[in-house]
């Protein structure tokens, strides 16, 4: 079968790899027919992710067709069609039991600092991932969901990963009825953290960046205000004054451990890798929001250490709250915000690749060529 | 003190103020109280460890399921492998880790050479989207690595002469 291979710091090809086999009884093989490139892809392929090991496939938001199930799988049957969440989750444990599917203590043997995540590193469990014409999928019965026969292809792929850690990153920001929120980053996560703000009553969203087509995507696509960095002199001294000088409500840091817009952070956390990548969103996002507010954090750092201001956490009595998204436990609300048309996840694409084309399409994502938002890769076997 | 068997709910004013509703990790997580219960509860089969698994010391075995894809090998796994004898708390296991990663992408291609594979590097870094999508900047980048390689190249050999 045809799959990525990551060859080394921003270097992937596909290659004919063999077919991945039922190794456990709540195993399910699924031909993938749509994948797409996450934006924490490319800290893999930027190599900031430790033990991201050369041979490995990426690739953890995909949806397909179940085409081999283990014995012990009741839940799915063969050629259901299925949205795979990104989360590896047994159900069992009792991090499972409680709604907390991204943090399974049974999908992961090389960290307990993070579940089983497909094709994340072996950080995140060696799993290989589903830029691949077919990948194994563990815990058959719990992660893979039946896609609604209404739904769009293109929505349903980006329900494992997009939707669900944007809505969880306003969820967890505590949206207060009448809120300002400010969303660092206008990636598609960002972008759909700032949509789902509203759902949660937000008065007045805003979103920083310092990519101009991005800023416009999200101004047009989330009904949001949208500010460049770059133009300003300092963003903490603007956030501030156009919260009346008060500090936003709510923080979201969408951008996770490849911030630009701080020298230190970049030379320290980006150039000489002495902290896990450059915390500049989260060091505006604690510094920008009000005294007792909530910071809340789905950008993607490495497992060691960040420089973060935490001394103005604690004296600010901020809220820190972060986590991989539950998508098992938000998928049927997400689903019904889809089907009533109240979201549009598809709306984020931009480009359609063929999976074997995929060294350009982590190029055109990786350097925002072609005013890039979300890339989908197609593998062959779709139909 | 032993606290096993400790009847601690004897201690005056022991639970007076709980508050169900004080729970910041609400609605990520539906608390149950199953965390008391620890390591407690029912076991997934074991996917039989059929490759060399490097597994974290802060947990007492390998999880029921795991990857498979690329086990250690070479110099980058004898590093992986040290790396792996100290838990996650310490700059010993992950900084080892990155410096494995480096030298994992030069096996790679030194495996390629092996297989016969003659890596198309320009082309697993995507230049064709480069050059169909930021062909000035490109030739900026050629241009300017081009008079630096010329510079230093008749530095050199005037050196020489």
């Amino acid at each position: 079968m045809l799959a990525m291979n990551y060859r080394g710091p921003y270097r992937v090809r596909t290659e004919q790899r063999p077919m991945p086999e039922i190794l456990h009884p709540e195993d399910a093989i699924v031909r993938v027919t749509r994948t797409c490139i996450c934006g924490s892809d490319l800290h893999l392929y930027h190599g900031m992710v430790p033990d991201t090991r050369v041979g490995s496939t990426f690739g953890h938001e995909f949806i397909g067709v179940i085409e081999e199930i283990g014995p012990l799988v009741t839940n799915v049957k063969i050629g259901d069609q299925v949205l795979v969440p990104f989360n590896i989750a047994c159900g069992r444990c009792n991090f499972c039991k409680q709604g907390l599917y991204g943090n399974c203590h049974e999908s992961n043997a090389m960290a307990t600092a993070v579940g089983g995540i497909f094709g994340y590193s072996h950080t995140a469990g060696g799993f290989n991932g589903g830029q691949a014409e077919y990948v194994r999928v563990p815990y058959a019965n719990v992660g893979p969901t039946v896609i609604p026969p209404d739904m769009d292809p293109d929505d349903a792929v980006l329900l494992t990963d997009v939707v669900p850690t944007g809505y969880q990153a306003a969820e967890m920001g505590g949206i207060k009825e009448g809120d300002t929120v400010v969303v660092f980053g206008a990636g598609p996560i960002g972008i759909m953290a700032a949509r789902c703000a509203w759902f949660f009553g937000a008065a007045r969203v805003i979103v920083i960046d310092h990519i101009d087509y991005r800023l416009e995507f999200a101004r047009n696509y989330a009904k949001c205000e949208a500010y460049n960095f770059k133009s300003m002199e300092d963003p903490v001294v603007f956030l501030k004054k156009i919260t009346d000088w008060y500090g936003a409500d709510v923080c979201i840091d969408c951008v996770g451990c490849e911030a630009e817009g701080n020298a230190l952070q970049t030379f320290t956390g980006k150039i000489t890798l002495m902290q896990a990548g450059a915390a500049t969103a989260l060091q505006w996002a604690i510094n920008s929001v009000k005294k007792g507010g909530i910071v809340s954090v789905v950008g993607v750092y490495g497992p060691p250490f960040n420089y973060v201001p935490i001394g103005n956490v604690l004296n600010k009595g901020i809220t820190l709250r972060a986590n991989q998204a539950s998508v098992k436990r938000l998928l049927p609300k997400l689903i019904e915000h889809v089907q009533a048309g109240r979201l549009d996840p598809k709306g984020l694409i931009t480009h359609k690749v063929p999976l074997e084309e995929i060294s350009d399409a982590y190029h055109i994502f990786s350097a925002k060529l072609d005013e890039c938002i979300k890339v989908v890769l197609i593998p062959s076997t779709k139909s | 003190m032993e606290t096993k068997n400790f009847d601690y709910k004897n201690i005056p004013g022991w639970g007076l103020d709980i508050d169900e509703r004080n729970e910041p990790t609400y609605p990520m997580k539906n608390y149950t109280g199953d965390d008391h219960k620890r390591s407690d509860y029912e076991k997934p089969p074991k996917q039989p460890v059929d490759v060399e698994i490097l597994k974290s010391t802060e947990r007492p075995e390998v999880s029921a399921v795991f990857g498979n894809a690329s086990p250690p090998s070479g110099l980058s796994g004898m590093i992986r492998r040290y790396a792996f004898k100290h838990s996650e708390d310490r700059y010993r296991h992950w900084i080892p880790l990155i410096l494995a990663d480096r030298i994992n992408a030069w096996e790679g291609i030194i495996e390629d050479f092996r297989s016969g594979i003659i890596p198309n590097i320009p082309a697993e870094r995507g230049w064709k989207s480069e050059m169909k999508y930021n062909r000035a900047e490109l030739t900026k980048k050629i241009l300017v690595t081009g008079v630096i390689s010329l510079v230093l190249l008749s530095y050199l050999t005037r050196k020489k002469r």
